[in-house]
């Protein structure tokens, strides 16, 4: 019976495709599937997958797909989303040894945490509305406290600094989110095949959250079809990169490790996705190696690209790309069954060595002061070795510069004094117009609104270093934000680097087919960096502290006033004489009192005596204070002694 | 009940007194009560303060884990003998290429470098100038970036700190922990070696791991200007880096500024250092806490780090104490007689087990002693003053093993053990998601398991201070009962301004205190090279020529004017003690064990302190005898002549002649150190002094 079913889906699916083409419009909902391995040169194996699914813009489909996830196009009708950017990262990308300036690492380079931008097709009025609903179906989508966003203090309205220039566009970021498979499962959801099939069937969990970087992303954009009475189209595109360690057996450090499918994710691929277009595996190997094999024409050349000295290929890759400093070797998986699955496996046979292309300035950003002092933050671009190498250098005026987009947001709790702002370029202070170009600032307002800088700088092309310091001071948190418990501190989220002149693209010299990793590598892609989150600890006041100092004042208070009082009101004259005829009036209530009193302590009433009765007075009060000193001192050592053990 | 019992006393008065007369209020009553009877009471709080500060070692608690996340030792080592091999390695290759080449610091730093990029690190070298500390009156509490750069830097002496930074596999990187091991690339030990060897054992280790959270860094600092200056160099980069050009730059080959490379916020530093063979048959760790001006550390710090070497390596843990208290008689006795106290509180009650053996008393109290004295100090016991400078939690750990330098077979298990303990420590504040805020800050040890909150130690001083305004207030009305006999000017019986004329010369005497204590700063701006003992004897002079012009521009302040002028010495007195009170409790604020030595000091001269010439003429040998013990005690609390003292007693050998100069080399050291002592000693003490001695020779 299981295998009768077994046998009817794939005839099911044939036939829903059928059906789709046959009711269709002109283009039909196409999905792809891709994963591009590339080895690091800290010996490390970086994975992209990428999943493309592609909703054509039509009428007919109306509210209902075939491979398009449902979740995904109701989001974009309902909110009116223009594009989207969601990212869930973990670790942080190591932009000296897995690049900074190829397309790969300009688009899924991410920073840590959960990142959110997105552009809305609606009136200017209603885009934080949007907004806030978006972050609010996303959360609840995707796993994540990404309703966070929704408060107007942790988002911001960039213009032109996040590099899409639109007004409708609002950023966010939360670096303090965890991401785990709950982000993950939700993610694969949308895919048609799930993680049961194809590239996606790789995703073991373990190995996946056991790399050293961890980026999931979705990207989906509307494409305005142009004619009337036609809806936009979808096109959603998700990609999860991770950068993996391959177990090493051998000893020697200058090796590379030799790695397989199967040994990096301890799973192999057993077949594509049905419902795919096209499924690829892609291994791209860049420096020295895409040099040296250059011009190669006959078979056994061909052949010696992926079995020669330096290393060999488990399977033989099905076509071969060559692009100017790398090699793509291509494989189709469709190929692959369960008896034949898809391992492809590399081994190294000599040390290699090779160094990634790296973005024009390399920025870190760090804080500047210690403890709950005021401090600074600091934004430091170094130039990278391959800095003179890159294209994208702008003459203006004789003069050779190189343009870079400093986006940051600033909470509120860390109050900027924007006049402060102070560049530096190789060790010497500039004023700001001389690289200053561009600058916008939007100040926060305490607990509404976060601030926002955007700088364009325009550095020398010959810089070696360029630093930004900016200070701060530090707010005070409403009761109610603080944290229940002690806390690390607060974070500032990363701030964005880019090079408006520079672009980066893969540019492969024969004609590509219509796979839609490769078309994305080939379209040119801002270069970017995100900075490290900064850690800043705010004071966290004693909260037990307001009632002890409610009790120490009240207390101060009672006996300054009280004493106060007593001193301007009292007349100790009038009263004594009123006392003294008061005395004879109520001397019953008294009597009676005594006559108590005595017999309490079993003693005679003494008559009131008049002799000496200051010194009296003072001697028994002595008695008095000794006996209460003698109560609270038993009492403390009772306590000391108690609590003690 | 107790509330109860009062008012039936209340009660009581009213009837007792038969007419009904107006009761003063039970505080107005204990305030009269005591002052009316202050030198009873002064007596009882000041001993009571003494007996206190005697009994602590006893009151002492077991320290504990108080943050639960540390979770120390419950993960088990991860280290292997591969990680041991790389460590003897570096430590062999260190001293094969010293051996080789002798005196080229700058190569085996680069070895240092070497190897800690081959455990994948990232390193840099940073240049720093051992720039001298400069006593600046007005950076007294800035804070530590007030450090101006030189201008001009000779390039003839700098040195190169070696830093390695392992990236937290998965971590964010906004956290940190920095290890530092100072050596002296030039003359360094072997035995100093072996502290880069231990570190490189856990380093290596550290690079392979899935478990950090935060980035570690390992700091090689070039201890040749020092173990403090090369640290506190790095931190002022790493903190407050000057983004212009600087001249050491220019210096030596290699550009350092752009290399530098930071790892977010320091949550915690250990400093490891290893010298000397252990005098005992364990290897012997000892842990160095105090940083400028009595800060501590987080008291969880120390208790992971004794928790560890204790129970899990089986290191012999210490702390500083004070040899010579350890054989003193009297300290004996008195620990004889808590003892014995003990003993009978636990005849009486088996609850009560506060008694605790003579030799545990004598190492608590010693123990205490050392702490309380580097706090009072305000000068770090180590490199990790300019952590805790920064606000960063650190500690110094000085290991000393028990065999030669060039056991092969031993440096292994050595090794080992050393990178365990760190393993283990690294390994807890990694586990916290928090700053360390869970236990104390403010504590005294007396052992490394047994410490005193500051609770428990407050008592002492409160004890020891509270007498003072008693004395102050039935001193005033004291003088201000003699003037009025004494004068018949109906203007002068204005009673409530008595006090003015005192205050004036105590306000005089304090201002020149606060004279005395900036004229370092312009004696070192003499030019010329003097000897401490030539700069000693400047000052002396300075000051006294002053003290002198203070005497005769203000009437009245002088000792030896006439009687007629001058203010009654009750009076003075009753000020003097004001001020003192106020002197002394500020400085609990700031650094309490310097108030409390200040008070052990100044509380029985300020008490005792009475006109010597009544006194001598009287000839009663109850106010001889008063007469005696001012004088005794004025001598010691004269600073230069305490200042030897406690050097005999701390067993650094009786002072000759040069007690001038090795006086003006401490006092030095401590306004380098910007410890506040030194402004204690200028500002208020000193004054309080004179003023004592103007009581001590008034002529009434």
């Amino acid at each position: 019976m299981a295998s009768l079913i077994r046998s009817w889906i794939p005839l099911l699916i044939l036939q829903s495709f059928l059906v789709a083409i046959a009711f269709g419009s002109k283009e039909a909902e196409e999905f792809s599937e891709a994963l591009l391995l590339k080895p690091l040169p800290d010996r490390k194996v970086l994975a992209h997958f990428h999943f493309e699914n592609r909703a054509p813009p039509s009428n007919s489909h109306g509210r209902h797909h075939h491979l398009f996830p449902k979740a995904i196009s109701q989001l974009v009708q309902k909110f009116r989303v223009k594009e989207m950017e969601l990212s869930f990262t973990q670790g942080r990308w190591n932009h000296e040894h897995w690049g900074g300036f190829d397309p790969l690492s300009s688009m899924n380079a991410k920073p840590v945490g959960v990142e959110l931008w997105a552009v809305f097709d609606v009136p200017q009025s209603q885009v934080d509305t949007s907004w806030k609903n978006l972050t609010h179906a996303l959360s609840g989508l995707f796993c994540a406290s990404i309703n966070f966003l929704e408060s107007s203090t942790s988002y911001a309205a960039p213009t032109w600094g996040f590099g899409t220039n639109s007004d409708k566009l609002r950023y966010g970021s939360l670096p303090r989110e965890a991401v785990c498979t709950e982000n993950l499962t939700p993610w694969l959801k949308l895919l048609p095949c799930r993680d049961k099939d194809g590239i996606s069937a790789l995703m073991n969990r373990p190995s996946v959250y056991r790399g050293f970087y961890h980026s999931q992303r979705l990207h989906l954009s509307t494409v305005e079809s142009g004619q009337e009475g036609l809806g936009s189209g979808i096109v959603l595109e998700q990609t999860l990169t991770v950068v993996l360690q391959p177990e090493t057996t051998s000893v020697e450090t200058n090796m590379q490790p030799s790695w397989s499918l199967s040994s990096l994710f301890g799973r192999k691929v057993v077949g594509s996705c049905v419902l795919a277009k096209s499924s690829n595996v892609y291994l791209q190997l860049e420096g020295r190696l895409g040099h040296e094999s250059k011009n190669v024409d006959t078979e056994i050349e061909a052949h010696k690209l992926w079995k020669n000295a330096d290393f060999d290929l488990s399977l033989k890759p099905d076509r071969v790309l060559r692009e100017s400093s790398s090699l793509l070797f291509i494989f189709d998986i469709d190929k692959s069954s369960d008896s034949e699955p898809f391992d492809l496996g590399l081994t190294w046979k000599l040390p290699s060595k090779w160094s990634c292309q790296q973005a024009p300035l390399q920025a870190t950003r760090f804080l500047m002061g210690s403890g709950n002092e005021r401090g600074a933050i600091a934004i430091l671009l170094k130039a990278t070795e391959s800095q003179e190498k890159l294209p994208g250098r702008v003459v203006t005026d004789g003069r050779c510069t190189i343009k870079a987009n400093i986006f940051q947001i600033f909470p509120w709790y860390v109050k900027v004094y924007y006049h402060t702002l102070q560049i530096f370029v190789d060790q010497q202070q500039k004023t700001d117009c001389e690289v200053l170009k561009k600058i916008n600032v939007s100040p926060s307002t305490d607990k509404v609104s976060s601030g926002m800088l955007e700088m364009m700088l325009e550095l020398p092309c010959e810089v070696k270093s360029a630093a930004i310091s900016i200070e701060y001071d530090k707010g005070f948190l409403h009761i109610d934000e603080y944290p229940p418990d002690a806390n690390q501190g607060f974070d500032i989220p990363s701030a964005l680097i880019s090079f408006p002149s520079h672009h980066a693209s893969l540019d492969f010299q024969e004609e590509l087919s219509k796979s839609p990793l490769l078309s994305s590598f080939k379209e040119k892609s801002l270069v970017r960096s995100y900075t490290e989150v900064l850690l800043v600890p705010l004071t966290t006041p004693d909260f037990s502290m307001p009632y002890n100092v409610i009790t120490i004042t009240c207390t101060i208070f009672a006996l300054y006033f009280g004493s106060l009082l007593n001193v301007l009101r009292r007349r100790i004259g009038e009263e004594e004489r009123f006392l003294k005829s008061q005395g004879k009036k109520t001397f019953g209530l008294k009597q009676l009192l005594s006559r108590l009193t005595a017999k309490i302590r079993g003693r005679p009433i003494e008559p009131p005596s008049s002799d000496s009765p200051a010194a009296q007075s003072s001697f028994l009060s002595s008695k008095l204070i000794f006996k209460i000193i003698l109560v609270a001192g038993a009492a403390a050592a009772w306590q000391y002694f108690s609590t003690d053990n | 009940m107790a509330t109860e019992k009062r008012n039936k006393e209340e009660e009581e008065v009213k009837t007792d007194d038969g007419s009904p007369k107006i009761k003063p209020r039970p505080i107005v009553q204990l305030g009269i009560f005591l002052v009316a009877h202050s030198p009873v009471f002064s007596v009882v709080f000041s001993a009571a303060g003494v007996l206190a500060l005697l009994i602590l070692p006893l009151l002492a608690k077991n320290t504990y884990i108080s943050e639960n996340a540390l979770m120390p030792g419950s993960a088990r080592s991860m280290l292997s003998n591969r990680d041991v091999s790389d460590g003897s390695k570096l430590v062999k290759d260190i001293k094969n290429y010293r051996l080789n080449h002798e005196g080229q610091g700058v190569e085996v730093q680069k070895l240092v470098g070497k190897y800690m990029s081959e455990m994948v690190a990232e390193v840099y070298y940073q240049k720093f100038h051992p720039e001298g500390n400069q006593f600046h009156p007005l950076h007294f509490f800035s804070g530590p970036d007030s450090y101006t750069l030189l201008d001009n830097v000779s390039c003839a002496s700098y040195g190169v700190n070696v830093a390695g930074i392992i990236r937290a596999p998965r971590g964010d990187g906004k956290e940190s922990i920095v290890l530092v091991t100072p050596y002296d690339f030039i003359n360094g030990g072997d035995y100093e070696a072996l502290s880069l060897g231990i570190t490189s054992t856990l380093f290596s280790l550290l690079a392979r791991v899935t478990w950090l959270s935060k980035d570690i860094i390992w700091l090689v600092a070039d201890s040749r200007y020092g173990d403090y200056r090369p640290v506190a160099a790095w931190l002022s980069e790493y903190h407050s880096p000057s983004f212009k050009v600087s001249d050491l730059l220019k210096c030596g080959e290699r550009n350092t500024a752009d290399n530098f490379r930071r790892a977010g916020t320091v949550a915690a530093a250990l400093v490891l250092k290893v010298d000397g063979r252990s005098e005992r048959f364990e290897d012997t760790l000892s842990i160095y806490a105090e940083a400028s001006n009595g800060q501590m550390p987080n008291l969880d710090l120390i208790n992971v780090v004794n928790y560890l070497a204790v129970h899990r390596q089986g290191f012999y843990v210490k702390v500083e104490k004070v040899v010579s208290l350890l054989s003193s008689s009297w300290l004996k006795i008195i620990g004889e007689i808590f003892e014995a106290v003990g003993k009978l509180a636990h005849t009486l009650n088996p609850d009560w087990n506060f008694g605790i053996p003579v030799a545990d008393y004598l190492e608590g109290s010693a123990t205490l002693a050392s702490s309380l004295y580097s706090q009072a100090l305000g000068i770090p016991t180590g490199p990790h003053g300019a952590f805790r400078d920064n606000q960063v939690d650190a500690i110094t750990l000085k290991v000393s093993p028990r065999f030669p330098p060039d056991s092969k077979t031993r440096q292994h298990d050595f090794f080992l053990r050393g990178a365990r303990l760190l393993e283990g420590t690294i390994r807890s504040v990694n586990n916290l998601l928090e700053k360390f805020h869970q236990s104390f800050f403010l504590y005294l040890l007396t052992s490394p398991s047994k410490f005193i909150s500051v609770g428990v130690y407050m008592i002492a001083f409160a004890l020891l201070v509270a007498p003072l305004p008693m004395v102050a207030a039935s001193l005033y009305i004291e003088g201000c009962k003699a003037l009025t006999k004494s004068t018949d000017n109906p203007t002068e019986n204005l009673k409530s301004w008595k006090w003015l004329d005192a205050a004036k010369q105590v306000f005089a005497l304090h201002l020149f205190g606060f004279i005395v204590t900036l004229l370092p700063y312009f004696i070192c701006q003499v030019p010329g090279q003097h000897s401490p003992s030539n700069r000693s004897i400047m000052w002396g002079t300075t000051s006294s020529s002053l003290l002198l012009i203070t005497f005769a521009a203000i009437p009245g302040c002088s000792p030896f004017t006439s009687r007629h002028h001058g203010t009654h010495w009750a009076v003075l007195k009753s000020v003097t003690i004001s001020a003192a009170f106020i002197g002394l409790c500020l400085m609990s604020i700031i650094n309490f064990a310097t108030a409390e030595i200040g008070a052990l000091l100044l509380v029985p001269t300020c008490l005792m302190a009475q006109p010597i010439k009544p006194a001598l003429r009287s000839r009663r040998i109850k106010s001889m005898l008063g007469a005696f013990c001012s004088m005794v005690l004025l001598t010691i609390g004269f600073p230069v002549m305490f200042f030897a003292i406690s050097k005999g007693l701390f067993g650094e050998g009786l002072v000759g002649l040069s007690l001038g100069g090795e006086f003006w080399t401490w006092l030095e050291s401590l306004w380098a150190w910007k410890s506040a002592t030194y402004l204690y000693i200028g500002m208020v003490h000193l004054p309080c002094w004179l003023l004592c001695l103007c009581i001590l020779f008034h002529p009434s």
